[in-house]
């Protein structure tokens, strides 16, 4: 790099900070304030210029709009790009806390102690949770499995983050990608090495560091050869974000003969019944993998306002394996497009998409999907179900599926459902004295077995709750 | 146990139900015949609660309490089952699954403890076997993939396990082939007690050789025209329902 250029960048930066306060960069996007984030990240310079460098490419693009929501677009020049991680306002009891907000997590059947640490009450040192991450981090040290915030790993293990991240989504690769790929600042990095079966379920939950959901989330997940993860990102319980718009980049990399299974519930504030508020979530995650190896996608996905978001693999190993099961729930006025892409690059590559999407209220939810067959991808697979479940009459779903086929050999499977939850079904359940309320549960839990049964278990009976707080006054 | 005065009800305008008078006491088996359209099935939705129709006169009172205002699940609490003529399927939801929420709902609502696991997968076993039904049934998804007669079977089924005060089948023997209609009707049968009552709506009198009723109802265009003992169902199937047609009419 050009020593003038090293120079002018450092003075500036100095410069830069008797300029603003400390803690929280001012409105706005531009190079310096790139130039800010990285050094309050204490970055090595590489992972600066990878940062401007998505950002000049940012710049050239345009929101895309060919999704099928319509939204306010942000401001981008009107956002804080940093801001130290915030200590929530510590409340002294749970009486403090919005009595609605209770309820829910009263529904969720979520413990006090949980209640408190997600709502930010102080709590008296839990012995029992501390040691039990404790116990948990040595465990995974001793098996040298790496689990740590993104911007630690940038520092500790720069030789792994250089040589992955990016490589599965480009800086480049859209919008809010690049976005990211500019100014993230959270995150988690996971490594796997070779041969390692991870022994237990590596959340978010676990993690040092973890500040709060952050905006603008990068998360790097590397199965080395013949190793097999299972990773759980997001809660159950309703997180309560100021961040109107969230853009996260999830990578994984799967090598030769490994298994990730990465399961989300996505449960972001999704605006009030008028449709006023909640949190715009476009998200970019995408998986490789390598010969032999299989990614998993299963998400669960009930709140934000508007979300964007395909989990995709990408099958380049010969034999490799894609998954991906989805529950995407709307309700009053939130807005989903949501799904997945398939592509089969490597020989004799399988994949296999079922998502379930479930609309009430004044709620559009969409699948958007797309199976994708290379010409070397001889004797590839696929199999898809899209199925949508409406209630009421005002709300909409649609399915957007894309087939391209390169090889004769192709074995390319897709069905799709619509249906409502009749009245006949509902009469039906209630004359065996189930009221209408459990009856929806019933029926809605029932549609999305095949999806729930891939939740590890203590996760899946959450997010079963989770579809009946979702779906409260949504019929009659 | 169930006491129907003067009942009027309509759907969308169209009058179905026009004075419908009836009486069944506790240990009674009524049956309810009448032509296609007649009114047999509205009258059975209306006693559970269907809130399709629209009641403009008469009242309902089921074991000695109106229940015009009370609602589906509430009516079933209370002790009311009706075997829907066309039960419907609920993908995903196993029978097990289904009738263990139907139990512990109907406990909860009469302030009853939700019934241990343990008692409730014996009790199913004997009903099962009772109905000589396979043991592959409770995993299935209700209704899903069933055969006419699975369903039919797989609602006396319900039935013998929650145990209701009045059981109203609504065309049980549609659907059904002459070894299944023998099996639900010897079922049925046993549920019958001094303290229960039935009501079998039928457009056939087959079923009532199986299940024999102390009183006959005819039901013809929303009216109960003619009533009368078991011999009165013989003697529609010999004659038809024109005779009643034209012994109104006359």
């Amino acid at each position: 790099m050009d020593i003038l250029e090293k120079v002018t960048n450092s003075d500036y930066k100095y410069g830069f900070y008797t300029k603003i306060d400390s803690d929280k960069a001012p409105k706005g996007l531009n190079e310096d304030i790139i130039r800010f984030i990285s050094a309050k990240k204490e970055e090595p310079e590489w992972m600066l210029e990878w940062r401007l460098d998505a950002f000049r490419q940012w710049q050239k693009m345009e929101e895309p709009n060919w999704a099928h929501v319509k939204y306010q677009k942000p401001d981008y020049q009107d956002i804080s790009y940093y801001s130290a991680p915030k200590k929530k306002k510590s409340l002294d009891s749970l009486d403090e806390v919005d009595p609605e907000l209770l309820k829910t997590f009263e529904k969720l059947g979520i413990s006090l102690d949980e209640q408190k640490r997600l709502t930010g009450v102080a709590v008296d040192v839990v012995v029992d949770s501390v040691s039990v991450k404790t116990t948990f981090r040595e465990k995974l040290a001793e098996m040298g499995i790496i689990f740590c915030a993104i911007s630690d790993a940038v520092k500790e293990y720069p030789e792994l983050v250089k040589k992955y991240i990016g490589t599965v989504v480009p800086k480049g690769d859209n919008f809010f990608a690049a976005l990211n790929s500019a100014v993230f600042t959270d995150g988690s990095f996971c490594y796997i090495p070779k041969g390692v079966k991870c022994p237990m379920e590596l959340s978010t939950y676990f993690r040092i560091n973890e500040a709060g959901t952050g905006q603008f989330e990068r998360t790097l997940l590397i199965a080395d050869e013949g190793s097999y993860v299972s990773y759980l990102e997001g809660c159950t319980a309703p997180m309560r974000d100021e961040n109107q718009l969230h853009a996260a980049v999830v990578e994984l990399v799967a090598l030769d003969d490994a298994e990730i299974k990465y399961s989300t519930v996505q449960n972001w504030y999704p605006g009030n019944k008028e449709g006023k508020g909640g949190v715009f979530n476009f998200v970019t995650k995408r998986g490789i993998c390598e010969r032999n190896a299989k990614i998993s996608w299963t998400q669960v996905e009930t709140g934000s306002a508007v979300t964007w978001k395909y989990p995709s693999c990408i099958l380049k190993g010969d034999n490799s394996i894609g998954e991906f099961y989805s529950v995407a729930v709307t309700n009053n006025y939130q807005q989903a497009d949501t799904g997945t892409k398939m592509i089969h690059l490597g020989r004799n590559t399988k994949s296999t998409i079922i998502s379930k999407g479930i609309c009430a209220g004044n709620s559009e939810g969409s699948y958007r999907g797309l199976v994708k067959i290379g010409p070397r991808a001889q004797n590839a697979r696929n199999f898809s179900e899209c199925d949508s479940l409406l209630m009421g009459n005002a709300c909409g779903s649609h399915t957007f599926p894309y087939i391209e086929i390169k090889n004769k050999s192709a074995k390319v499977e897709h069905e799709a459902t619509t249906s409502k939850i009749g009245e006949d079904q509902l009469f039906y359940c209630n004359q065996r004295g189930i009221p209408t309320e459990e009856a929806i549960a019933l029926i809605v839990n029932g549609y999305c077995k095949d999806v729930l049964n891939q939740l590890p278990m203590e996760f899946a009976v959450e997010a079963q709750k989770l579809l009946e707080v979702s779906l409260e006054g949504s019929v009659g | 146990m169930l006491k129907i005065k003067n009942l009027h009800a309509s759907i969308d305008g169209t009058d179905i139900l026009k004075g419908i008078d009836l009486e069944v006491k506790p240990g009674e088996v009524h049956a309810i015949m009448g032509p296609n359209g007649s009114g047999k099935s509205t009258l059975s939705a209306v006693i559970a609660g269907r809130e399709d129709y629209e009641i403009s006169q008469g009242s309902i009172e089921f074991v000695g309490e109106d229940i015009m205002d009370l609602s589906p699940e509430e009516r079933a609490h209370m002790g009311l089952f009706l075997s829907f003529q066309y039960p419907v399927e609920i993908p995903g939801v196993s029978v097990t699954n289904f009738l263990k929420t139907a139990i512990n709902e109907s406990r909860k609502g009469r302030g009853l403890e939700a019934m241990p696991a343990k008692d409730m997968l014996k009790a199913m076993r004997e009903k099962m076997a009772m109905l000589e039904m396979d043991k592959s049934f409770m995993s299935r998804s209700i209704n899903e993939g069933f055969s006419g007669g699975e369903k039919k079977r797989n609602e006396i089924f319900q039935m013998a396990m929650l145990e209701p005060k009045l059981a109203i089948l609504d065309e049980t023997d549609s659907g059904l082939d002459i070894d299944a209609l023998r099996i639900v009707a010897n079922g049925v049968n046993k549920l019958r007690s001094k303290d229960n009552a039935i009501v079998v709506i039928t457009h056939y009198q087959r079923l009532l050789d199986h299940i024999i009723p102390d009183k006959v109802h005819v039901l013809f265009n929303g009216k109960i025209v003619k009533s009368g003992d078991k011999s009165l169902a013989l003697e529609l199937e010999s004659k038809g329902y024109d005779w009643i047609k034209e012994e109104i009419t006359a």
